[in-house]
């Protein structure tokens, strides 16, 4: 369980955009996580919600791109999402593909509304934790 | 409503000292290896093993992170070479920021070879960079052949796979030609081994990868003679 500390690191780099970008208010953050990058996207958002709660990022919606693992054959060119852990290629049957893509773990973009005032007034409550607490494994 | 793209990684910082440290092994041709398997599958044992067989004169040293306890820094600093703790207190990985602190005092340009042995977890160490020229994910046949299937990431980054406690096989459920068959459907051509740490059964063949991988390890371009 360290998407903790993953949800920890986006909130990090939205904090430091939020404060290159004074009168805007950051609403949404998108994110790229790929099926061989070790990070489940469920756990991610709910880690994600806790940190978010009862700080002056809330509301912070969090969108997750999952990515399939994606190969490409030598053969024909083809370029597959891989379903069923199978390499194959599906379009001319070669064995042997070449990986592309698939261990994403990227931030990709942020939503920003613009605001009247930049401080919110609302009291700033720093939840920081770069704990997993729990092994995921055993 | 903006959109402002970012188009970064999420781990950057960690990228960032993982890279670092990866400049410096460079510099100091030094190999980094970063062990990693699920609690109880024989990492610290596969560290004994290969203590023992190295000559005391070997410039070899290890970190070992566990979230608690130095058991295992006690039990690998009776080989004689420098061993270090790093007790995460609860968190299920290492990061490049901790192997930056605990080599802080280590004379790098004096080592060979650094095994940094991670904290028993098949999930958490796959995402983060040590630095490490190679990760090795290690598993044993108490599990299921199943694992690198369940766990593609870590199975799918690792260069190496060593299949351990191979002398329970005959009293275990565990099909080991489709353990390999499984790892090599998530990362076709990755190179596997059969040991056990108990018996030294298959050792001599970890010790010979090893040294293969030390000679082939990527050095910086040759020095000016002189």
């Amino acid at each position: 369980m360290h998407e903790l500390s993953i949800a920890n690191s986006i909130l990090d780099t939205v904090r430091a955009e939020a404060e290159k970008r004074p009168g805007a208010r950051v609403v949404k953050v998108g994110v790229r996580i790929g099926e061989l990058s070790g990070v489940n996207p469920d756990a991610l958002s709910f880690g994600f919600e806790v940190l978010v709660r009862g700080t002056d990022l809330e509301p912070l919606a969090l969108e997750i791109e999952s990515m399939p693992r994606r190969q490409r054959c030598p053969v024909c060119e083809q370029q597959f999402a891989v379903k069923d852990s199978s390499l194959v290629c599906p379009k001319c049957g070669e064995l042997e593909t070449i990986w592309v893509g698939g261990d994403e773990l990227e931030l990709a973009y942020l939503e920003l509304e613009q605001q009247e005032s930049p401080a919110s007034g609302r009291q700033r409550e720093d939840k920081t934790s770069d704990g997993c607490l729990r092994e995921a494994e055993g | 409503m903006d959109r402002v793209p970012l188009e970064r990684k999420v781990l950057s910082e960690n990228d960032r000292v993982a890279a670092g440290l990866r400049s410096r092994f460079l510099e100091c041709h030094l190999l980094c290896l970063n062990l990693i398997s699920s609690p109880g599958a024989g990492k610290t044992s596969l560290l004994e093993r290969t203590l023992e067989a190295l000559p005391g004169s070997e410039r070899v040293a290890v970190l070992t992170g566990d979230i608690q306890t130095d058991n295992d820094a006690k039990r690998l600093a009776r080989f004689g070479f420098p061993v270090k703790q790093i007790t995460t207190g609860g968190t299920c990985h290492l990061d490049a920021r901790m192997i930056e602190r605990a080599l802080e005092g280590w004379r790098l340009h004096e080592l060979d070879l650094l095994l940094i042995e991670n904290v028993g977890n098949l999930v958490c160490p796959s995402s983060y960079d040590l630095g490490e020229a190679a990760k090795i994910v290690v598993l044993s046949v108490a599990e299921g052949e199943d694992k690198p299937l369940k766990y593609p990431a870590i199975f799918f980054k690792s260069e190496l796979l060593i299949l351990n406690k191979t002398d329970l096989l005959p009293h275990v459920p565990f099909d080991i030609a489709r353990a390999r068959q499984n790892a090599r459907s998530v990362h076709p051509g990755m190179e596997i081994l059969e040991v056990s740490c108990t018996t030294g059964a298959g050792i001599d063949s970890w010790m010979r990868w090893l040294e293969r991988r030390r000679r082939g390890a990527p050095a910086p371009a040759p020095a000016p003679a002189g």
